[in-house]
């Protein structure tokens, strides 16, 4: 457990609710947990609960309904540099080149071209894209395309890496492959990560603590701690003691989801 | 078959030859057609390719084609530039302010419906038969498409591209610089090639109301003389204008959006 170390995030008592025309809908209620610095958090929950509601908000896109979100004790007010949020679709810049995407943080926050080009040249090292600066978004297939877009994230110099189910399009193949990447990345980086998945394996694998959602409106209804030994191994996937924490994760999941099925798309309250 | 399908959507241009081609084929039109019609008729109505061409040769000689070319076009680019200016500040402007686009909208359409050029005899009574009657007449014609373009395109920008860039807590600025100006660039040049090929129609129409010069005052001078060598030349002139306004335009569309054809097969 990381208890020792510095918190980094503090998530209190969060309700955040969209006042629609036809009501009110609540999105996530009493939502409180902490996130250490160098944590790895998974996010996991019924499709609708709010997942995606917390991570902007702990991107400082939307303001919370009631309760507070603090950075470092800060309490987050309005976007956040300090913190890099990857979307499930990679959001690049289709007129500017892979390097250029990547270089857009910096260059906003007024960095000289020379400075701009070795921060970007470690950052292509880094997510493995060495080679392909000049080429646009659109020839890249998803995967190096997400890539590009972490590396993006990156380059701003996150203090926590807030990413929204970001290997969502892929195939089941490649979507492995990504998060051995990120596997590797993380353990080279030690950055902080929140991140929203889908699936229970990649939480199981990257994951020091998975936050398990009900549905909606989110509630917390586990914080599952994964006890596998680090660095991971990506061969862990096919491990027994990964496979428990699957299984205890799935089992989790289950208890979240109401009798009278909350993935019901109804916006009525 | 392939060659035709490529044609079709234009991604592949057809080669200079077929160029040549059609050219041949429409002056074996004329021709044929200067046989067809008695001799005494066509002097009237139909110059032979060798009247057209002497007559072309002539007044370039005596420069006074290209004056009335240089009169038009001077319409044309002044008309082009006024109207891209307005459309493009209005088109923001729509685009970022609801007031101001609920207040517009209903004129917009209005003015959308109405066929500019029935505007030309009112706006050389007001403006005189000056250059400044021309100029509007083309502005207003490249005016609607542009505004059009322009606003729907800033309005359809991906809103994940916008929170990209309220993340990195760009200024207005930078947003305007690095992210509206490149995404709607397609969707303004598109209405720039339309605006700007119809630009030389409204400089036409101006020029017919009431001009003493430029190519459709040429025209018109042919058709009061039943000049038709001269209207020929006149009309062939800014068919050429047009061309080459369409061409200049698709060329630096090519240019800046070399993006745009970069994986789209
Ligand atoms: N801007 C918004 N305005 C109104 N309702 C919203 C807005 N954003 C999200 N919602 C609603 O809030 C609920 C939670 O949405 P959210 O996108 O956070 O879910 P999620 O857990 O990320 O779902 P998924 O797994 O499908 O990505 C949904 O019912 C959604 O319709
Ligand atoms: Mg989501």
């Amino acid at each position: 457990m990381m208890t020792s170390s510095e918190v980094l995030l503090e998530i209190e008592n969060l309700y955040t609710a969209f006042i629609e025309p036809e009501g009110t809908l609540e999105a996530l209620e009493n939502v409180s947990f902490k996130v250490f610095q160098g944590e790895f958090i998974c996010l996991i929950g019924p499709s609708g609960c709010g997942k995606s509601t917390l991570l902007r908000t702990l991107a400082g896109l939307l303001p919370p309904s009631k309760g507070e979100v603090r950075l470092r004790s800060t309490p987050i007010k309005g976007p956040e540099r300090a913190a890099g949020l990857v979307f499930q679709q990679p959001m690049l810049l289709p007129w500017r080149t892979v390097a250029e995407n990547i270089a857009l943080p910096l260059e906003l926050r007024g960095q000289s071209p020379a400075e701009r080009q070795q921060r970007v040249a470690e950052l292509l090292e880094m997510v493995g894209l060495t080679g392909f600066e000049t080429s646009y978004p659109q020839l890249l297939s998803g995967g190096m395309a997400q890539r590009a877009a972490i590396a993006r994230a990156l380059a701003q110099n996150p203090e926590v890496l807030l990413l929204d189910e970001p290997f969502g399009s892929l195939d089941a193949l490649t979507r492995e492959r990504m998060a051995a990447a990120l596997l590797e990345l993380w353990q080279q980086l030690r950055r902080t990560v929140v991140m929203v998945t889908h699936s229970v394996e990649e939480a199981a694998l990257l994951a020091d603590r998975v936050v398990v959602l009900s549905s909606r409106p989110g509630r917390i209804i586990h914080i599952i701690p994964v006890r596998l030994a680090r660095p991971r191994d990506p061969n862990l996937l096919l491990d027994p003691s990964l496979q428990s924490v699957v299984r205890e994760l799935r089992q989790a999941l289950k208890q979240g989801e109401s009798p009278d099925n909350g993935r019901k798309p109804s916006p009525k309250t | 078959m392939g060659w035709h399908n490529k044609k079709i959507n234009g991604q592949q241009h057809p080669s200079p030859l077929l160029y040549l081609l059609s050219l041949g084929l429409v002056l074996l039109l004329w021709q044929g057609a200067l046989l067809a019609l008695e001799d005494s008729a066509r002097r009237f109505i139909l110059p032979t390719i060798a009247e057209v061409v002497t007559r072309f040769l002539k007044l370039l000689g005596d420069g006074s084609l290209v004056r009335h070319t240089g009169i038009t076009l001077l319409e044309m680019g002044l008309g082009l530039a006024l109207g891209t200016g307005t459309a493009l500040v209005l088109g923001y402007a729509v685009a970022h302010s609801r007031f101001l686009a609920h207040l517009l909208e209903p004129i917009i359409v209005t003015s959308q419906a109405m066929p500019i050029v029935a505007l030309a005899p009112l706006l050389a009574i007001w403006f005189g038969p000056g250059l400044v009657s021309k100029v509007l007449v083309c502005a207003l014609i490249v005016f609607f498409p542009i505004l059009v373009n322009v606003s729907s395109g800033l309005n359809h920008i991906d809103t994940g591209f916008q929170q990209v860039f309220r993340l990195l807590e760009a200024t207005r600025w930078q947003r305007f610089r690095w992210l509206e100006v490149p995404a709607t660039l397609p969707a303004f040049l598109t209405g720039l090639r339309v605006g700007g090929t119809s630009a030389a129609m409204g400089a036409v129409v101006g020029e017919f109301v009431a001009s003493s010069a430029g190519l459709g005052y040429l025209v018109k001078q042919g058709q009061n003389l039943y000049d038709t060598p001269l209207m020929f030349v006149a009309i062939l002139t800014l068919t050429l204008l047009a061309l080459a306004t369409y061409g200049a335009l698709g060329l630096i569309e090519r240019q800046v959006l070399k993006w745009r054809c970069i994986g789209k097969t």
